[in-house]
C-alpha cells in the first residue's frame, strides 16, 4: 500500500505556501500584519507533511487555504504558522 | 449571438476580482450551455448578465460592522430551544448508537476529547469496497479482539493456581483467529509460565506459577483483556452497503491507526471525534468537521440553520490554530479585556487578578463600551469621524 499522504484527505482543504513577495501584496492589500491572522501551529500535522514533503521550514510563513465548501463556492483563508 | 469565446473574456473582464473564480466558471458554464440551447443574447446583454451576477454576488456579502457573531448566536439559540425537549435522542446509523441532539451540540462546544460515542465511517478501497467477503477482512483488521471477545466463559481455578479459558469457535472464525495465534500470543505474555491446551475443545489453561490469590485475580483480568487482533478501542465493526460500495462503521474510534491498516481508503475514512482529526489531520480538517457534525445535528432534527452560521462558529474556535471551546476555558476566557472577561463570570476574580496584574483595557471590544455606556464599535458605530482642519498657518 502506498504511504499515507494526509494532505489528500477529504476534509483537508488546500494549504498553499505563500511567496515572500505574495506575503507583501497580501498584507498591503489588506492593510494588516501578520499578527491579525488567524493562526496555524508548526505541530499541525498538515504544516509538518508540507515541511517533510518541500524539505522546508515554515515558522512564520503565511499559508493560504483554499476551501471549496463555502457557500460562495470557493473560500479563500489565511493562517500564520507559529510554534 | 455570442461566440463562447467572448462568453469567456467578457467573464474575465468583469469578474476577476469581484467574485470568486468558482462562481466565475459556474456562470460561464451556465452561459455556454444556455446560448448553445437556442436561446441567443447580444453582446450587450452578456454584459448585463455578468454585471446582475456580480452584483448579486456583492450584495450577499456581509457589510462591515455587521454583528455576525451575534446574529450567528441567535441563529444557532433560537432552534437549540426547540431541540433541549429530545434531549439525549439517540439515532441508528446501522446498529449503531450516536449521540445526538442538545448534547452532542454540548459535546462539540465544549470539545470534549472524549465524545460519548465516538463512531467511525471507514471507507474501503476499491479491491475491498465491491465484495462483503473482502470487506469482512479489512473489518476483522480493525476491529479490537481480546480473549474475553472470544471465549464462552473464563474460570479461576485457585486451588491448581490456573486459569481456564473455553473459547468460541465460532466466534474465534468470525475474528479470523486460530488456536494457533492465541497460544502465540498467550507465550509473549511475561508472567504466563505454563499454558496447557486442548485444539479440539478449544480450551486452554495457563498458569502463572507462584502467586498468590490478589496477584492471580490481577493475572486473569490481564489475560482476559490481552488484545489478540485489530485495534484496541474499537469495540465492533459493521459492514452496510450504500449504493454499490460496501463501507464499515465502527463503535469506537482510533484514526491514526484505522489509517494505516491495509485495505482503508484513508482519504474517505472519517470519524467523529473532532479531536482525534485534529491530531491527525490539522486544525482545516478539524474546523470542516466542526460544521459537519453540527450540521448533522440540525439536520436530524429538522432544524434548519444556514451553513454560515455554523461556519463561523467553527472559525472561532479554531482561530488560534487549537481548538478552543466555547466558555470559560476557551473563546471566553480569553478575551483581551478585563471588564468583558469579568461580566461573564466571577466578576471580582478577574477584576482583582487585572488590578494585581496592572492590566489595561483599551476598550476595543463590544461588552466593555456597553459597560462604560460609549457606542459600541459596531455597525455604524465601526467608523471613526475625524475631521481634516483646514490649515490656519496658509496663507490667505
Amino acid at each position: 500500500m502506498s504511504k499515507i499522504d494526509i494532505t489528500k484527505h477529504e476534509l483537508v482543504p488546500q494549504h498553499i505556501v505563500l511567496s515572500p513577495e505574495e506575503e507583501i501584496l497580501f498584507l498591503e492589500k489588506y492593510n494588516i500584519t501578520r499578527n491579525n491572522l488567524p493562526l496555524i501551529k508548526s505541530s499541525d500535522p498538515i504544516i509538518k507533511a508540507i515541511e517533510e514533503r518541500d524539505n522546508i521550514s515554515l515558522k512564520g510563513k503565511i499559508i493560504k487555504i483554499i476551501r471549496y465548501n463555502s457557500p460562495a463556492g470557493e473560500g479563500v483563508y489565511y493562517r500564520y504558522v507559529i510554534d | 449571438m455570442v461566440s463562447d469565446d467572448l462568453i469567456i473574456a467578457k467573464a474575465d473582464e468583469m469578474m476577476i476580482g469581484r467574485v470568486s473564480r468558482s462562481i466565475k466558471e459556474e456562470t460561464v458554464a451556465a452561459l455556454v450551455k444556455f446560448s448553445k440551447k437556442k436561446r441567443t443574447f447580444s453582446e450587450k446583454e452578456l454584459e448585463a448578465i455578468l454585471e446582475g451576477v456580480c452584483r448579486e454576488y456583492e450584495k450577499a456579502q456581509v457589510d462591515p460592522g455587521e454583528p455576525v457573531g451575534t446574529v450567528a448566536a441567535q441563529s444557532v439559540g433560537e432552534p437549540g430551544t426547540q431541540m433541549t425537549l429530545n434531549t439525549f435522542h439517540y439515532a441508528g446509523v446501522a446498529e449503531i448508537n450516536v449521540t445526538l441532539g442538545l448534547p452532542r451540540i454540548i459535546e462539540i462546544v465544549d470539545v470534549r476529547k472524549d465524545p460519548s460515542t465516538p463512531v467511525m465511517m471507514v471507507a474501503l478501497e476499491e479491491e475491498y469496497s465491491s465484495s462483503r467477503e473482502n470487506a469482512i477482512l479489512v473489518a476483522q483488521r480493525i476491529e479490537g479482539t481480546t480473549i474475553e471477545n472470544v471465549s464462552i466463559q473464563t474460570a479461576l481455578d485457585v486451588i491448581n493456581m490456573e486459569f481456564h479459558i473455553d473459547l468460541d469457535s465460532e466466534r474465534m472464525e468470525d475474528a479470523g483467529l486460530t488456536m494457533e495465534l492465541v497460544i502465540k500470543k498467550l507465550k509473549k505474555v511475561k508472567s504466563v509460565e505454563n499454558i496447557r491446551y486442548d485444539e479440539e475443545n478449544f480450551t486452554i489453561v495457563v498458569s502463572p506459577g507462584q502467586m498468590n490469590l490478589l496477584k492471580l485475580r490481577k493475572f486473569s483480568q490481564k489475560i482476559k483483556a490481552l488484545p489478540l487482533k485489530g485495534i484496541k478501542g474499537i469495540e465492533r465493526a459493521m459492514i452496510k452497503k450504500e449504493g454499490e460500495e460496501y463501507f464499515i462503521y465502527t463503535e469506537g474510534s482510533d484514526l491514526a491507526e484505522v489509517l494505516k491498516i491495509e485495505g482503508v481508503d484513508y482519504r474517505r475514512t472519517k470519524t467523529n471525534n473532532i479531536y482525534e482529526i485534529y491530531e491527525v489531520l490539522g486544525i482545516e480538517a478539524a474546523r470542516n468537521t466542526i460544521i459537519n457534525e453540527i450540521q448533522k445535528v440540525l439536520d436530524e432534527q429538522g432544524l434548519e440553520v444556514d451553513k454560515r452560521h455554523t461556519m463561523l462558529l467553527a472559525d472561532a474556535m479554531c482561530l488560534e490554530g487549537d481548538i478552543q471551546q466555547i466558555g470559560r476555558h476557551g473563546i471566553t476566557g480569553e478575551k483581551a479585556s478585563v471588564l468583558a472577561r469579568a461580566s461573564f463570570e466571577v466578576t471580582t476574580g478577574h477584576l482583582l487578578e487585572a488590578a494585581r496584574e496592572g492590566e489595561r483595557d483599551m476598550l476595543n471590544g463590544v461588552t466593555e463600551n456597553v459597560i462604560v455606556g460609549q457606542p459600541i464599535p459596531l455597525g455604524t458605530g465601526i467608523i471613526d469621524l475625524v475631521m481634516k482642519m483646514p490649515d490656519f498657518h496658509k496663507e490667505v
